[in-house]
């Protein structure tokens, strides 16, 4: 959910960003990263993990934690957190250490 | 190779004010971030800062980040690379780089590390469910990018950061139905804790989160009472529902690149664990490479700043560069801090800042 009022900040209207999550088409805006545009669609589950695929979601949102890390153009353990986001990417949940193609 | 005189390996208010006193005194200085912005934490920092003028007090945090950019636009000798992640330091001041695109190897003659700190977790039940955030993640998803992390939110830890960031989940809009602390008092400025108490919310001390409950992502919590030997008190389950959980229980100093070159690390508690260890001029073990800011240990913004701005002159002196009025302004900076920390929270820094020089007196 985006925030439509605050006592201190503006948010102001900035262009649709549409990209692909999981084959589907979705939209962003401009100024979010892959992470702020998927928590503003309500996906919280950004991976699951390697070995018991349990549910994971962003900690530090910062580039720290790895825990948002995900399949990005084909690239996989992309910081989806600091990563900004752009027309046309293509975003995927990672459910492995990730393969070198 | 790239050659440079200094690299600057984080952007965040203590790597900003080393850039500006090392510009001045003539260095040709490469700033490193691996964020799209620079200004590091300070620009989801919606809240005024304490303390004098000379540290930009009553400002809000993101006012200064922009201060500390605008103030090294003059600079020819500058360039900047954001969203770029450092992938390697060695000994002899190389420096490589990552950025999505392309990778670089960089020769600097001097060094300044100024990466910051990373938030500290909590061992629970299904912690790792999707909902569950650092406090300093909350900020940055509210303030930078316009998002609340849910509707109902319960912090976790009294801290200052605890405290603000409740607050500032207010401002945005999200319910935040309670505060717990596990230590019997609440660890926070008394202001900030009055502040939150008069807008309704609970702050529960001797109290923590002993459980996660939810299927894809964090639905409720059960929260325990603790004994004055921090056990957990029998039959004191209570169970709140939220859809995220934030956590606030301290930092640490991030300084892992500074393992690739062994650098002597020390375990001070009062500096928020290992430090590198310096000499007065916030060198590591490793000559021409410094250290300044959260990774050294702790402290507030203002405090990150001063140490920034020294340290910018430390490294531009170490190569043979002084600035101008070298001599008034580490006098001028060196003041600040000790002001810093003269307050409640700086015995603790003091006290971590004697035990590591004394780690280095036995390093030389």
């Amino acid at each position: 959910m985006r925030i439509e009022k605050h006592p201190i900040l503006t948010f102001p209207k900035t262009e649709d960003i549409i990209f692909i999550f999981e084959g589907k088409k979705v939209k962003g805006i401009q100024g979010d990263t892959i992470a702020s545009a998927l928590h503003a669609l309500g996906i919280k589950t950004l991976s699951y993990s390697i070995k018991e695929h349990r549910p994971r979601g962003f900690y530090c949102a910062i580039g720290n934690c790895a825990s948002c890390n995900m399949i990005v153009n084909g690239v996989p353990n992309v910081r989806t957190c600091i990563t900004p986001l752009e027309e046309n990417m293509v975003v995927e949940r990672q459910t492995n250490k990730g393969v070198v193609k | 190779m790239i050659e440079k005189d200094l690299i600057i390996i984080g952007g965040g208010p203590s790597g900003l004010c080393a850039a500006k006193t090392a510009l001045e005194a003539g260095m040709e200085v490469l700033l490193i971030d691996r964020s799209p912005n620079l200004g590091g934490q300070l620009v989801k920092q919606t809240h005024k800062f304490f303390g004098s003028k000379a540290q930009y007090a009553k400002t809000r945090g993101f006012d200064i980040a922009k201060k500390l950019i605008t103030d090294l636009e003059k600079f020819e000798k500058l360039e900047i690379k954001s969203n770029t992640t450092v992938t390697g330091l060695y000994s002899d001041h190389v420096v490589t780089t990552y950025d999505n695109h392309e990778y670089l190897r960089y020769q600097a003659k001097a060094v300044i590390v100024a990466t910051g700190a990373s938030e500290k977790f909590l061992a629970f039940e299904n912690n790792d469910l999707p909902g569950i955030y650092g406090a300093g993640a909350v900020q940055t998803l509210m303030n930078s990018y316009g998002v609340i992390p849910g509707s109902e939110i319960v912090m976790v830890g009294s801290g200052n950061i605890g405290l603000i960031v409740s607050y500032q989940l207010l401002q945005a809009g999200v319910k935040v139905k309670a505060i717990i602390e596990a230590a019997p008092t609440i660890g926070g400025y008394k202001v900030h804790a009055s502040k939150i108490r008069r807008l309704g919310i609970p702050i529960l001390t001797s109290t923590t989160v002993k459980k996660a409950i939810g299927k894809d992502a964090i639905e409720e919590i059960e929260i325990v009472s603790l004994d004055e030997k921090w056990n957990e008190v029998p039959n004191s389950s209570q169970f709140i529902s939220l859809d995220a959980l934030c956590i606030s229980v301290g930092l640490s100093p991030m300084h892992q690149l500074l393992s690739m070159v062994n650098a002597k690390t020390k375990f001070i508690n009062e500096l928020g664990g290992f430090v590198p260890v310096i000499d007065h001029h916030h060198q590591t073990s490793i000559p021409g490479i410094f250290v300044c800011g959260d990774a050294v240990g702790i402290e507030e913004a203002s405090s990150a700043m001063m140490e920034g701005y020294l340290t910018g002159l430390y490294a531009s002196n170490h190569l043979g560069k002084c600035h101008p009025n070298e001599k008034e302004m580490i006098t001028h900076y060196e003041n600040q801090l000790s002001m810093l920390r003269d307050g409640p929270f700086g015995i603790k820094t003091k006290v971590g800042l004697e035990k590591l020089r004394e780690g280095n007196k036995h390093a030389e």
